[in-house]
């Protein structure tokens, strides 16, 4: 099984010359083992798009390393799938010529790459859709026409950047057993970027806590709620337990204390 | 039911009711600023053939539509200076599609070079801003010097007019993509081939369609100076002819053939653009 691994990054943008700078991402380590759902949680500036960048292979550290399966990360790959915060969808193709983009990019057939395609919108719930144009998709339908086309390409990792916040609240806490829906029968390790609370306690199987300026995890907790859910629990039984909403205000307060932390400094 | 079908109905009680409201709704389903455009138009040649009418300035100067249309059947059936309208038409409509193509191939390269390699934005930016402003009357005699007054100074004057649009134009297309959706691409596994064909050159599109229709236009203003260079046919090359001996009715019918041509083009490209760009200002 494959693990990604990031290992003592630091990343600083412009260089770091400018005196004052302060690092977007300030040594920071993780893995992601296989079958994990890692979510990292932070207020806006503490450097989660910059680490899912790190991994996708979008940009690379000022210092420290990112390996997938102990090989370096030196560019993107399709092993490691990227769901975008908007969509990043091609108007250009419909639906499921962009579910099959990934295949298509590899010379797979059409009829084969519209059969996989259509097996994946199966498995985010978006049948009879395969002939529409993206702009003619609500906002959720569009999130899941996303995690779609990243599932088709089969990677090994999914890199999710805030695929969610751009929803309304009642397709939010949808999506949200939709994803851990897919995670549970794909096994894949996902890597989701969130500033919701209650969101990343129930989803997350590995929960970082991130703080800003300069960019850092300062928690790190295991959870299970997920995995109760996949288990077949209900959503609001979760999210009703005790134990959910004292995790629930930990965080919180992990994030608030932080937060002082950081302007009492300034 | 609007007001000024209530008012109609008050008038004539008794009319039929199908036939008034269906022609009433085959206009309506013409878009009123459409309707306004038609009427303008009429109007315009109502007040033309009125003040031919009361010879405000004599015939020589200003014909009457109704001499323009005769002229336009006669210099389709036997030609002005030696050539039939549609032979002149040809040559012109010939000249701006070959620049036209031509302006299109080149300037999606360049506009992509650009993008993509900051040497070429380095040496393109300054010939292209130089040139641009510059009236292609001004340079024509440059270009006859150069090339001399054969069909290739010709098409060459007409693709100077009509480049720098869809080089402008494909390059702003390009620096619009969200750098998501290469993203995207790359983390399914694109190779830089595939990103610029499949991402880049779709997204593009509509900017570059623009381009050329805006380039189009432009081209057509630059065809009457082309025509001056010792052309035997060509619509601009007829205007002149007719100006020389003061034939007012083929220089009005030329700009009018020219007007027309330019349209008809026009109208194509609109339909190439919503066929091949429907999402334009959808996303």
């Amino acid at each position: 099984m494959k693990s990604l691994d990031v290992r003592d990054v630091v990343v600083r943008y412009g260089g770091g010359s400018r005196l004052g700078d302060v690092a977007a991402l300030d040594h920071v380590s993780l893995t992601i083992e296989p079958g994990s759902f890692v979510v990292a949680l932070g207020a806006s500036g503490c450097g989660k798009t910059t680490l899912l960048n790190l991994m996708a292979g979008f940009l690379k550290p000022t210092s420290g390393s990112v390996s997938f399966d102990g090989r370096p990360v030196k560019g993107p790959s399709s092993e490691r799938g990227v769901v975008f915060q908007h969509g990043a969808l091609m108007p250009w193709l419909n639906v499921v010529d962009n579910v099959a983009f990934g295949l298509r990019l590899r010379g797979v057939s059409q009829k084969e790459r519209h059969d996989r395609a259509r097996e994946m919108l199966n498995l985010v719930h978006l049948e009879g859709v395969e002939d529409r144009r993206i702009w003619e998709l609500s906002g959720g339908m569009r999130q899941r026409v996303g995690v779609a086309r990243a599932l088709t390409a089969d990677p090994d990792v999914l890199l999710m950047d805030e695929p969610l916040g751009a929803l309304d609240a009642l397709t939010r806490e949808q999506m949200q057993e939709l994803i851990l829906d897919v995670w549970a029968r794909t096994g894949k390790s996902i890597f989701f970027i969130t500033h919701g609370i209650d969101e990343a306690v129930f989803l997350a199987s590995k929960l970082l806590v991130m703080s800003p300026r300069p960019g850092r995890v300062i928690a790190s907790l295991d959870l299970s709620f997920s995995h109760q859910f996949a288990a077949g629990a209900k959503s609001g039984d979760v999210r009703s337990k005790p134990e959910f909403v004292a995790t629930r205000e930990r965080v919180k307060g992990l994030i608030f204390s932080s937060r002082e932390l950081v302007e009492e400094s300034l | 039911m609007s007001s000024s079908s209530s008012l109609f109905v008050s008038r004539r009680p008794h009319a039929p009711a199908l036939p008034a409201s269906s022609i009433r709704h085959l206009v309506g389903r013409i878009g009123y600023v459409t309707r306004v455009s038609v009427a303008t138009s009429f109007g315009l040649l109502l007040l033309w053939q009125i003040a031919a009418s009361l010879e405000v300035v004599p015939a020589m100067f200003l014909p009457s539509p109704f001499a323009v249309a005769t002229k336009f059947v006669a210099v389709s059936r036997d030609g002005f200076q030696d050539a039939t309208l549609l032979e002149h038409l040809l040559a012109s409509v010939g000249r701006v599609t070959a620049a036209l193509v031509a302006a299109v191939i080149l300037g999606v390269a360049v506009g992509f070079a650009m993008n993509l390699n900051q040497t070429a934005q380095g040496v393109v930016t300054p010939v292209l801003e130089l040139y641009r402003p510059i009236p292609p009357l001004a340079y024509l005699p440059l270009v006859i010097i150069w090339f001399g007054i054969g069909e290739f100074a010709k098409v060459l004057v007409i693709f100077l007019g009509i480049l720098p649009s869809i080089v402008i134009a494909t390059n702003e297309g390009l620096r619009s993509v969200p750098p998501d959706r290469v993203n995207a691409a790359r983390s399914l596994g694109a190779t830089r081939a595939q990103v610029i064909f499949l991402v880049l050159l779709p997204h593009a599109m509509p900017s570059i369609l623009t381009g050329t229709r805006i380039g189009l236009g432009a081209g057509w203003a630059t065809l009457v100076a082309a025509e001056l260079i010792a052309a035997t046919k060509g619509l601009g090359f007829m205007i002149k002819g007719a100006a020389d001996f003061l034939v007012t009715d083929v220089v009005i019918l030329g700009i009018l053939v020219i007007a027309a041509a330019a349209i008809v083009m026009e109208m194509g490209l609109r339909v190439v653009q919503r066929v091949v760009a429907p999402w334009q200002g959808r996303e």
